[in-house]
């Protein structure tokens, strides 16, 4: 068995030197993540590993050409979103235009659910039905404020990393996280408002 | 959730949820919520939406999918170090 020391910091430098252990501790650190990523934007078990695996195939082949001008995870979490996005591409290959038309608008959509459902029970609210649907909420978003919900929301990157993951601006990361978030403020109010309609019967 | 005051809070609410938004902000969004009846549950449950998200990642990596990802980098002797 070969040790692996988990408590050092990955050094770039060994893994450009084609260093196979210290490879080993990053795809340890990093595949969780990406996994979780590309699950969340395909919600397909065997979808997500494929995409896990071309990410590190090509982290593998193109480490010695990487610069260090984002950090290491960053440019991970880059490879990861154009990986699935690739296959959901693959999938799906011309999205519909109703679908996706609210790419190109960059006014913010007013709220259009007032339902008050933050007081129904935890155990309601992340029941596993509703942790399903919270899921689908994110695969049903436009593309482009997906990527950045999961990385900034989910991911718990900061609004920089986010930007520099995807070539945006953060004027562009925070316009479009908003729109996300309202966006699914509006999905969970449809299904939380019939949960909480269920509850008063 | 209609008129313009409701309107100009609208783009800084992820700021307001994050806790990122300057006191002045806060004060003029406050002040407008107390009076607002929509705007308090647009942003009592965009809170908690962003609260739920934050609660459900728990995701793990399946032994099975580490296996088959060491072995696709030909990384198999250090398979059984995690």
């Amino acid at each position: 068995m070969v040790e692996i020391d988990m408590n050092r910091e990955i050094s770039l430098e060994a893994l450009q030197a084609g260093n196979r252990a210290e490879f080993a501790r990053l795809v340890d650190e990093y595949s969780t993540q990406i996994y979780r990523l590309a699950l969340k934007m395909l919600g397909d078990e065997q979808d997500a590993e494929d995409v896990l695996q071309n990410t590190f195939m090509k982290v593998l082949q193109s480490i010695d050409k990487f610069e260090g001008r984002s950090s290491l995870s960053t440019w991970l979490y880059r490879i990861g979103v154009n990986e699935a996005l690739m296959l959901l591409r693959r999938q799906k290959p011309t999205i519909p235009v109703a679908m996706d038309y609210e790419d190109d608008d960059n006014e913010i959509r007013h709220p259009t659910q007032f339902t008050d459902w933050c007081c129904l029970p935890e155990e309601d609210l992340l029941s596993e039905e509703a942790r399903r649907h919270l899921d689908k909420a994110i695969r049903r978003l436009p593309e482009k404020l997906q990527v950045v919900f999961l990385l900034r929301d989910i991911e718990g990157l900061s609004i920089r990393e986010t930007s520099e993951a995807l070539d945006l601006s953060e004027t562009a990361v925070k316009t479009r996280l908003l729109r996300a978030r309202l966006n699914l403020r509006e999905q969970l109010s449809t299904y939380y408002g019939e949960r909480l309609k269920e509850e008063q019967v | 959730m209609s008129d313009k005051n409701c309107k100009s809070l609208l783009g800084s609410l992820s700021d307001y949820v994050d806790g990122t938004a300057r006191d002045e902000l806060c004060l003029e969004l406050e002040r407008h919520l107390a009076d607002c009846e929509d705007c308090r549950i647009v942003v009592d449950t965009l809170k908690k939406t962003v609260y739920l998200y934050h609660s459900n990642t728990d995701t793990n990596l399946p032994v099975t999918v580490r296996e088959r990802l060491f072995k696709r980098l030909n990384l198999d002797d250090f398979l059984k170090t995690n």
